[in-house]
């Protein structure tokens, strides 16, 4: 593998850890102070409890995410310098005010793990909410600068120079909203579903445990809420690629060659060379319907691109897939949760359905991996679309094995560390007499 | 001007991490270095003092790099390449320390357990400051050279120095000394008192012969900075220095730890004014100045306006936490 090769597998790798630190971070604070809350309303010890365990993996989390996103930091320059030189200015705003949201985070995180004492209820809790404001601003700004590499706006450039620089402009660049609209939803849901799966296989056990059913409960709520807007901002977000970036939708598609009424291609083996696709569901005009509202709609295939600036067609189309089918499964089981619970009024608690709930934990976070994946290497070979090079951007520095190599064992071992501790905080129910001593002590 | 109120704001940052998140690293070398009867009062005292405010000490650090790649991002760019491979040392560090004082934090009381987070807790707190020390002081070398905008003395320039080392040295003393003199408020115990005094007055004394060894290793080693230092200003600044630090060990020494809570801050502080005064105006020397790496206007403009924003809303949510988590202990 080449250098150049290595500094893509390298940032590529810490975000694909991060990404997930970060969306914990984000969205768990969510179902603390939800807890809380419903705490505060009900009086019912048993969400104060739930909320104190969710705080501690906030914690976790949080910490674990500061770390590997301090790394991401560094990394951007210590990787793309020359991308950093160019964009630094154009985009450093974003970055700025995510350093500040996450201040805030930290600073209320803080407040929140150390004021159970001594703020009143509610303070205590509006510092929660804060922690979750904090964490869900610094994702929309980082995104703003990731949407700005797939429509970079707010820059001219003349003789080869970058001139009439506008930041502001920068960061309201055309894929900035549905990006992370689809973000911030998918952090939301993965951990909702990934939270629930736990409870859920607690249930399996001991299936009248008053603390696993609350849990579920909210966790399923945040859930279900997300997954039908995200199937809304999904498909947002496809016409939008299909506007400005058409080489990514042609490659999520596997589309080769350009169509009136093209076809939805799902699975199958593009081969570039041949320039079909084989063993692949086809669903004929869906894509024209899904792309421009129009079935006999002419959707621009590959063809129309350069053979230079294709990106990796099966790694796109494939990951696009498993997004979208990892997502649509989390749909209907959404639907069917929330037709469950409609029709009896109660948490749904069939063996049958939190064995599915069990099954479906991960699915939030594959379908978040896979869609990062479209994203990035959909915008391949490009690092600013069609402005730099990828291969243009990355350092001089030889031998980037080395910290390829450091760098993911460190991130494995973090990555087992935080399994092996949330699975100490969340996979043990608090005995009763636990669970009064605790709420005994925050009373007094 | 605009480029010139974003340094200070850049100074001011890293003036802020080393009295906070440079303290935080001391506290690990101490937690490290706990001995003696009282070691596990030692080292609980240690953890009660980082708690959950470590985090908001560490953000310091990604302000600057941020402020850093907005405002001047060739300079950036530079010290990145030149320096990959301190950097890359320096995030590994970063990880461990604050990865395994939330480990040992949320994973079993055993006292196996707590011990090996512990020695990594420790030994990334001495790594990581003794690196960026060294980065520091790489960028005052002069021997990273630029031509036409990239790096052109390769990936060992500058960091592998003996005045790059006595740097990074220097930095060890001085987050030990901060976190020393910090834990003597701390704590209530006398007798805990009396280590962290011990130890306060130790780190404290031990600077004076680093820094006399950073001074002789720049004359040959980062002239620009040797030169800077031989100004007709730097004589009562370098007095001011020494005073504050002398003052510091006196306060210690007739247990005045208030005081010698400030003074300390202040020789901190001041040691950085100092650098950068005598650095002045190069982000690295000799090759980029803080005005020939500046962004467009625009860009200072609207950085200048959040960090006025963002200084509105941090500082006193900071002072909030920091108040929350005294009362709490």
């Amino acid at each position: 593998m080449s250098d150049f090769l290595f500094a893509r597998s390298l940032m590529g790798m810490s975000l694909a850890f991060h990404i997930i630190f970060a969306a914990i971070g984000v969205a768990l604070p969510l179902l603390m102070v939800t807890a809380e809350g419903v705490y505060l309303r009900t009086g019912k010890p048993i969400y104060l409890e739930l909320a104190r365990r969710w705080s501690r993996g906030s914690a976790i989390l949080f910490a674990v995410g500061a770390v590997s996103g301090t790394v991401l930091s560094f990394e951007l320059g210590l990787l793309w310098p020359t991308f950093m030189e160019k964009a630094g200015a154009i985009i450093g705003m974003p970055f700025s005010l995510e350093g500040f949201a996450f201040f805030a985070e930290a600073i209320f995180l803080g407040v929140y793990l150390s004021g159970w004492k001594l703020l009143s209820p509610f303070v205590h809790w509006l510092s929660g909410v804060l922690v979750v404001i904090g964490g869900v601003s610094s994702a929309i700004f980082v995104v703003t600068a990731n949407a700005w590499m797939n429509a970079p706006a707010g820059f001219k450039i003349v003789d080869g120079k970058i001139t009439d620089i506008d930041p502001i402009a920068a960061m309201l660049n055309q894929a900035s909203f549905h990006q992370v609209i689809h973000m911030v939803l998918s952090a939301f849901i993965a951990t909702g579903f990934a939270v629930a799966a736990v409870h859920a296989f607690f249930l399996l056990r001991k299936k009248d445990d008053a603390f696993h059913r609350a849990a579920l409960g909210i966790a399923l709520v945040v859930g279900c809420v997300c997954v039908p807007l995200q199937i809304w901002s999904g498909d947002l977000s496809g016409r939008e690629v299909g506007r400005l970036q058409p080489a990514k939708l042609a490659a999520m598609e596997a589309a080769y060659r350009t169509q009136n009424g093209a076809p939805l291609v799902v699975g199958g083996i593009p081969n570039d060379d041949a320039q079909t696709i084989k063993y692949a569901i086809t669903l004929p005009r869906f894509l024209s319907l899904l792309a421009k509202r129009d079935p006999n709609a002419t959707i621009a295939g590959l063809d129309q691109v350069p053979r230079s600036d294709w990106p990796n067609v099966r790694l796109v189309h494939w990951s696009f897939d498993v997004m979208a089918s990892s997502g649509f499964a989390l749909f209907f089981l959404s639907l069917t949760v929330a037709l469950l619970a409609w029709k009896r009024r109660s948490l749904p608690d069939d063996r049958w359905l939190l064995r599915v709930l069990v099954a479906a934990g991960p699915l939030g976070f594959i379908a978040m991996e896979a869609g990062w994946m479209v994203t990035e290497l959909g915008r391949q070979p490009w690092i600013i679309y069609g402005i730099m090079r990828t291969n243009e951007a990355v350092t001089p520095m030889p031998g980037l094995a080395v910290p390829f190599i450091i760098f993911t064992c460190v991130y494995l071992f973090l990555a087992f560390m935080v399994a092996y501790l949330l699975r100490r905080e969340f996979f043990r129910a608090p005995a009763p007499g636990e669970r009064q001593t605790t709420t005994a002590s925050t009373r007094a | 001007m605009l480029e010139l109120l974003i340094a200070a704001a850049l100074l001011l940052s890293l003036i802020f991490y080393a009295v906070t998140g440079g303290a935080d690293s001391g506290g690990g070398m101490w937690d490290l270095l706990a001995s003696g009867p009282r070691r596990d009062e030692q080292r609980n005292a240690i953890a009660r003092a980082i708690g959950p405010i470590w985090e908001a000490n560490h953000v310091w650090l990604i302000l600057i790099v941020v402020l850093l790649f907005t405002a001047f991002p060739s300079a950036f760019a530079v010290t990145m390449t030149a320096l990959f491979i301190p950097f890359s040392l320096m995030l590994i560090g970063v990880i461990f320390r604050g990865s395994a004082f939330i480990f040992r934090k949320y994973d079993s009381p055993a006292k196996e357990v707590q011990g090996r987070w512990s020695t990594l807790f420790g030994a990334a707190s001495f790594f990581t400051p003794f690196v960026q020390g060294m980065i520091l002081g790489a960028l005052a070398t002069g021997q990273i050279r630029v031509s036409e905008g990239r790096v052109a003395t390769g990936f060992l320039a500058g960091w592998l120095t003996p005045f790059a080392f006595a740097c990074g040295f220097f930095a060890l003393a001085l987050c030990a000394f901060l976190a020393a003199v910090y834990l003597t408020i701390d704590t209530k115990d006398r007798e805990l008192e009396n280590d962290f005094r011990f130890r306060a007055l130790c780190s404290g004394i031990a600077l004076a012969p680093i820094a006399a060894a950073a001074f002789l290793f720049a004359k040959n080693g980062a002239p620009e900075i040797f030169h800077g230092l031989t100004n007709w200003w730097a004589i009562p600044l370098i007095g001011l220095t020494s005073g504050c630090a002398v003052v510091a060990l006196v306060s210690l020494w007739f247990r005045k730890f208030v005081a010698a809570r400030a003074t300390s801050i202040a020789t901190a502080s001041l040691v950085l004014i100092g650098w950068s005064a005598a650095q002045f105006p190069y982000l690295v020397v000799p090759d980029i100045t803080i005005h020939a790496a500046a962004a467009p206007a625009i860009t200072l403009r609207l950085l200048l306006i959040a960090l006025c924003l963002g200084g509105a809303l941090l500082f006193p949510s900071l002072f909030f936490l920091y108040r929350i988590f005294k009362s709490n202990q």
